[in-house]
């Protein structure tokens, strides 16, 4: 009997046969459905609905089931195996997701289904475990074929694998951006209407210019192109201040630079924005010393463009300070002694030598700040008063009162060509650069010390900026004890008792604070998709660079393009797709969960690619030859050598998890609340001290957490290769 | 328990690999009797690792058929079949200590703990590494690590055991001595063992049989003192040892003998190879010319270019009518200066003629 097929055929059968088809309501794990188990409408296994509801369209599929019974016995050699599990996986396949997406709550989707079979009595809801089980019982069945067929080495955990990652990204990545193209040309009734589309996206308020002429506001495409030209221009300049500050020059305190760089990664975004409120809004406190030394009121100033660009600048530089520390470091000394041995001077050196060399560097922060600033969407939520940006059009256009999907649609679709452009510039640019591990051969040489005026406007920029970010740190850190900022700055632990207060009840301990809800909620989806979003970045690590298949490429590409996607695209696009059978899942937790693995899973990929290079192939042949499947191989020879970058994609994931914003606003539920959404509800009441003691607390949590999991994952046992976590930080840098 | 080899036979039919464009083997076909030590030598790049990979499993061949023992395992993966290899960098897991790289193989493929421990005890003994389990790889030297890769692969008593250049990390005088350990093992072990190498003083030293490969393709084979004594061809004869190829005329076959005429004046006897009478090569090892300083004589002659002395023998470089001919004279009474007209001579072992005139 072939173990791997007969093991996948079994689960099929569970999933079919046993348990309930359809997504139970009170979700699965509240056991409720087991009251109308087996024969209710709702819990019944898909045999059962057959029989019972007369609900035939699934009946097809127990062709596809039955199909592998008759060749489970033979040799895997057999080519008829091999043929009977490609037909039966495909057929099954296709069976799914014909009748998933052909019936759905309203009965027949499509008129000419309808006109065709007659109208349906019946309409079915999203699929549930059984249909989860099923659809993934054919998938590695046909997987199981293909092995058999002696493709990758015959090789059926690789393949498995392979199909799985494949057929992730295509649900959960590719099916809500389709989805979003679909009801770009949709009313809000699903009727096809592509002169809307026509009229939404040429449409005023997205590119008109009315600012230059008139006072009014230009369309939310050009603000959102102007802010990330700003932004990225910015950062990249900054980032190259700190960058040569920490290499090039005597400057003493660099392990607070280091400290710097990773603050952007324990801050949720809009944090920043918040400080900068406290610092420069209506009642701050530089607002108040203008108005006490000038005597006039500054009102609003900082809303719109000049403060999203400050707190997207603070937000940023240290990730452009991250990619550009290394391509400064990476210029060759010996092209600098080079010059000098020319003759050439200190300046002249650094302009016609290091610039140019560090040019393709400066391009890609340019572009890293430029994706970021784009796809932020707390801080122009907080900051952006009448300054409409993309990402917060589309959220309006979606929650506010305007509810007009189409709109969101076109927004996001421009959105996204935005990112998109940007990141196959900084691809074509780039290559694969960045993949390149750092080589043992040693340049010898010393850089060549940095020319005086420029050393001066170094330590002018990057000092002054360094300062402000002390201040807002310490914003943040304190601001949440002091009554209410700008009027009565008494001390108080006010706002922490009201998110965080306990009290005993009658039934013992009642965590009585208004945070904990969103506070636990937030930490346990964390923590569950964590470990999701490592095991599968890794995978598809292991996959892209320990094994050669056809259409490797466009695997690679598809897994890194969530990177690209902007996050509130991904969550308009979620919604849009998962708002209605076949897959139902908005309201629950594993939307969020699913969510925020296919958004970081670029960084567990790049983690794992970062370590995978820099560990000998030679090693897992040796352990295939010595007789482990590759699936022991994983377990016992590459997971433990890749220790560090299991660590890496494990704090990043969950950090990620805790600080994202933009696609989880739009996924929240009443039951589901995280803490970044419900900290941005509070900051839109004005409720700042509660909204930035929370953060505090939040950044301090993390910072708990990431030791822990150091702590727990543990210490490597031959002690080299730090880099990898390194790197995985350094390719942080990532859409929020 | 003690470690007992399985040998099986290891048979290429028609074997060939492409990768994308490039030919890494092109359809070769041979086979390496049970218990017996093969040695693939070749340039780099000609294909040896490729061909070790395909016997191992870790490539499928892109046409023909790989047999071990007597079944086509071609499309079966490498943790499927009963052989073993010791990389060339070792490939240790860095994280396992000794002990747990030697029973790695065993405890994967379920052998029971008492068992595996004995086996892997049983492997250290024999690569001399008793006492050595609980440290690191990287707390050995690098013999002690290939005598760890060695015994790793042997405690599975593959029916074939693959090596890949499992020298070249060694020091000279460490290398002599590491070969004949494992010539020993493999011999008392009555081990098939396929062994890939680019030197070919070892492989001439080690081997059974030699496979010399040439540009994805085999150039000859044969038992190590044919291959000296009788390269095929120039490639060969260059490969092995150097040779000097001058041209030469068959003019008549008696028996399995052949005269063949040098520079018009010198005949040789030597064994034909089914070669008519006609143009031919010949191929003459540097050591098997002697040569008397003298004017005029009846052989050939030829002028003294270049002389050089490197300790245990004289290098000479002839001017001579049949092209620049190079000496390697371990007899020597005197220097003989550049400039000088010597006498030529060949003597009876070194010579042989070229089957391919290529
Ligand atoms: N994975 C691969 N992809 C593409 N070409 C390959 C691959 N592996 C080997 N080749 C090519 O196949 C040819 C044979 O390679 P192989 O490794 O067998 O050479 P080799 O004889 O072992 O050389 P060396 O003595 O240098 O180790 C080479 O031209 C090589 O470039
Ligand atoms: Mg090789």
């Amino acid at each position: 009997m072939n173990r791997p097929a007969a093991l996948w055929l079994a689960v099929g059968w569970g999933g079919f046969a046993l348990l309930p088809w359809y997504g139970v309501e009170d979700g699965f794990w509240s056991f409720a459905w087991l009251f109308d188990y087996p024969a209710g409408a709702d819990a019944a296994p898909a045999l059962l609905q057959i029989l019972l509801f007369g609900r035939w369209w699934l009946a097809p599929m127990v062709l596809a089931l039955a199909a592998p019974l008759v060749v489970l016995w033979r040799q895997r050699s057999d080519p008829l195996f091999s043929t009977v599990l490609l037909a039966a996986g495909s057929f099954g396949t296709v069976c799914f997701l014909v009748q998933g997406f052909a019936i759905g709550l309203g009965g027949w989707e499509y008129a000419t289904l309808e006109a065709f079979f007659g109208p349906l009595a019946d309409r079915q809801f999203g699929m549930g475990y059984g249909a989860l089980l099923v659809s993934a019982s054919f998938l590695f069945l046909f997987a199981q074929g293909i092995a058999a067929r002696g493709a990758i080495n015959g090789d059926g955990f690789v393949i498995g694998s392979i199909a799985l990652v494949m057929a992730l990204v295509a649900a959960f990545i590719f099916f809500p951006v389709v989805r979003i193209l679909a009801s770009a040309f949709q009313d809000n009734d699903y009727n096809f209407v592509p002169y809307l589309f026509v009229e939404k996206l040429f449409s005023r308020d997205i590119w008109g210019v009315g600012c230059l002429t008139a006072n009014v506001n230009c369309g939310v495409a050009w603000n959102s192109l102007l802010m990330a030209i700003v932004v990225g221009v910015s950062t990249t300049v900054l980032g190259l201040a700190f960058a040569l500050l920490a290499t090039r020059t005597g400057f003493r305190a660099k392990r607070l630079l280091r400290l710097l760089s990773v603050l952007p990664i324990i801050t949720p975004p809009f944090v920043i924005g918040l400080a900068i409120i406290l610092l420069f809004g209506a009642s701050g406190t530089v607002t108040q010393a203008i108005e006490a030394i000038t005597g006039t009121t500054p009102g609003r100033y900082i809303y719109g463009l000049p403060g999203i660009w400050l707190a997207q600048t603070l937000a940023f530089t240290p990730i452009a300070f991250l990619v550009l520390i290394g391509v400064v470091e990476g210029v060759s000394p010996s092209m600098e002694e080079a010059s000098q041995t020319l003759r050439a001077s200190n300046w002249r050196t650094f302009t016609t030598v290091s610039l140019p060399l560090m040019r393709p560097g400066l391009a890609n922060a340019f572009l890293v700040g430029f994706i970021e600033s784009l796809a932020d969407f707390g801080n122009p939520l907080v900051l952006g008063g009448n300054f409409d940006v993309l990402s917060t059009s589309i959220f309006f256009a979606i929650v506010g009162a305007q509810n007009d999907q189409g709109r969101a649609a076109v927004l996001a679709i421009i959105l996204l060509a935005f990112t998109l452009t940007a990141f196959w510039a900084q691809h074509r640019w780039l290559g694969h650069k960045s993949y390149a591990t750092v080589t043992g051969k040693g340049d010898a040489g010393l850089h060549v010390a940095l020319p005086r005026r420029v050393t001066w406007l170094v330590y002018g920029s990057a000092l002054p900026w360094a300062g402000l970010t002390a201040v807002i740190y310490f914003m943040i850190m304190f601001g949440g004890f002091v009554e209410l900022w700008g009027r009565d700055h008494s001390l108080t632990l006010r706002h922490y008792i009201d998110a965080f207060s306990i009290t005993t009840g009658a039934g013992g301990l009642v965590w009585s604070g208004a945070a904990w809800n969103s506070f636990w909620t937030t930490i346990y989806i964390s923590l569950i998709s964590a470990p999701l979003t490592a095991a599968v970045g890794l995978l598809t690590a292991y996959l892209l660079i320990r094994q050669k298949f056809a259409g490797q490429e466009a695997f690679e590409f598809g897994t890194m393009l969530s990177f690209a996607i902007p996050g509130t695209v991904i969550g308009v696009g979620y919604i849009l797709a998962f708002n209605v059978p076949p897959i139902e899942l908005t309201g629950t937790g594993i939307i969020l969960v699913i969510c925020f693995i296919f958004r970081n899973m670029p960084v567990g990929v790049r983690a794992g690619i970062a370590a995978m290079t820099q560990i000998d192939k030679s090693l897992d042949e040796a352990s295939l030859t010595l007789g482990a499947s590759s699936f022991a191989t994983v377990r016992k020879v590459v997971l433990p050598l890749l220790r560090p970058a299991v660590i890496a994609a494990l704090v990043f994931s969950f950090v990620r998890a805790m600080t994202a914003i933009s696609a989880v606003i739009f996924l929240v539920s009443a039951n589901y609340d995280m803490a970044t959404s419900y900290i941005i509800g509070r900051v839109e009441n004005g409720d700042y001290g509660l909204s930035i003691a929370y953060s505090s607390v939040l950044i301090v949590v993390m910072v708990v957490v990431i030791l822990l999991i150091q702590l727990v994952v543990g210490q490597r046992r031959i002690g080299r290769r730090d880099e990898a976590v390194n790197v995985a930080f350094g390719a942080g840098g990532a859409v929020g | 328990m003690s470690i007992k080899g399985k040998a099986a036979a290891v048979r290429f039919d028609g074997v060939s690999k492409h990768y994308g464009p490039v030919v890494a083997v092109d359809r070769i076909s041979f086979e390496v009797q049970a218990g017996d030590l093969v040695t693939l030598l070749g340039p780099s790049g000609c294909g040896k690792t490729t061909t070790l990979r395909l016997i191992a499993g870790l490539e499928m061949p892109t046409a023909g058929s790989v047999f071990i023992g007597g079944d086509d395992v071609s499309r079966l993966p490498a943790s499927a079949r009963d052989v073993s290899m010791v990389f060339q960098s070792y490939a240790l897991f860095p994280h396992m200590t000794v002990f747990e790289n030697v029973s790695y193989g065993l405890s994967v493929s379920g052998v029971a703990k008492a068992e595996t421990r004995d086996r892997a005890e049983e492997g250290l003994k024999l690569v001399g590494l008793s006492g050595y389990g609980e440290r690191l790889p990287s707390e050995l030297s690098g013999g002690q690590q290939q005598r760890v890769a060695v015994a790793r692969a042997l405690v599975l008593e593959p029916t074939v055991l693959l090596f890949d250049e499992p020298l070249s990390n060694l020091d000279a005088k460490l290398r002599r001595r590491v070969r004949e350990e494992i010539r020993g093992l493999q011999q008392s072990l009555g081990l098939t063992t396929v062994y890939v190498t680019h030197d070919q003083e070892e492989a001439l030293a080690v081997s059974d049989r030699i496979i010399v490969m040439r540009n994805a393709e085999i150039a000859q084979e044969g038992v190590p003192n044919e291959l000296y004594e009788a390269p095929r061809d120039l490639f060969v004869a260059d490969f092995i040892g150097d040779a000097n190829v001058i041209d030469a005329e068959l003019v008549q076959r008696d028996g399995d003998y052949a005269t063949v005429r040098v520079g018009g004046r010198v005949d040789l006897r030597l064994p034909h190879r089914d070669l008519p009478a006609g143009p031919v090569k010949i191929a003459v090892r540097p050591e098997a010319i002697g040569l008397e300083a003298s004017e005029e004589g009846a052989g050939l002659t030829g002028t003294v270019t270049q002389s050089t002395y490197v300790g245990n023998h004289v290098e000479y470089t002839l001017d001579t009518g049949l092209g620049e001919i190079f000496v390697a004279d371990y007899q020597y009474d005197a220097l003989i200066p550049a400039g000088s007209r010597v006498q030529i001579a060949f003597r009876d072992r070194g010579v042989t003629l070229l089957e391919s005139q290529t």
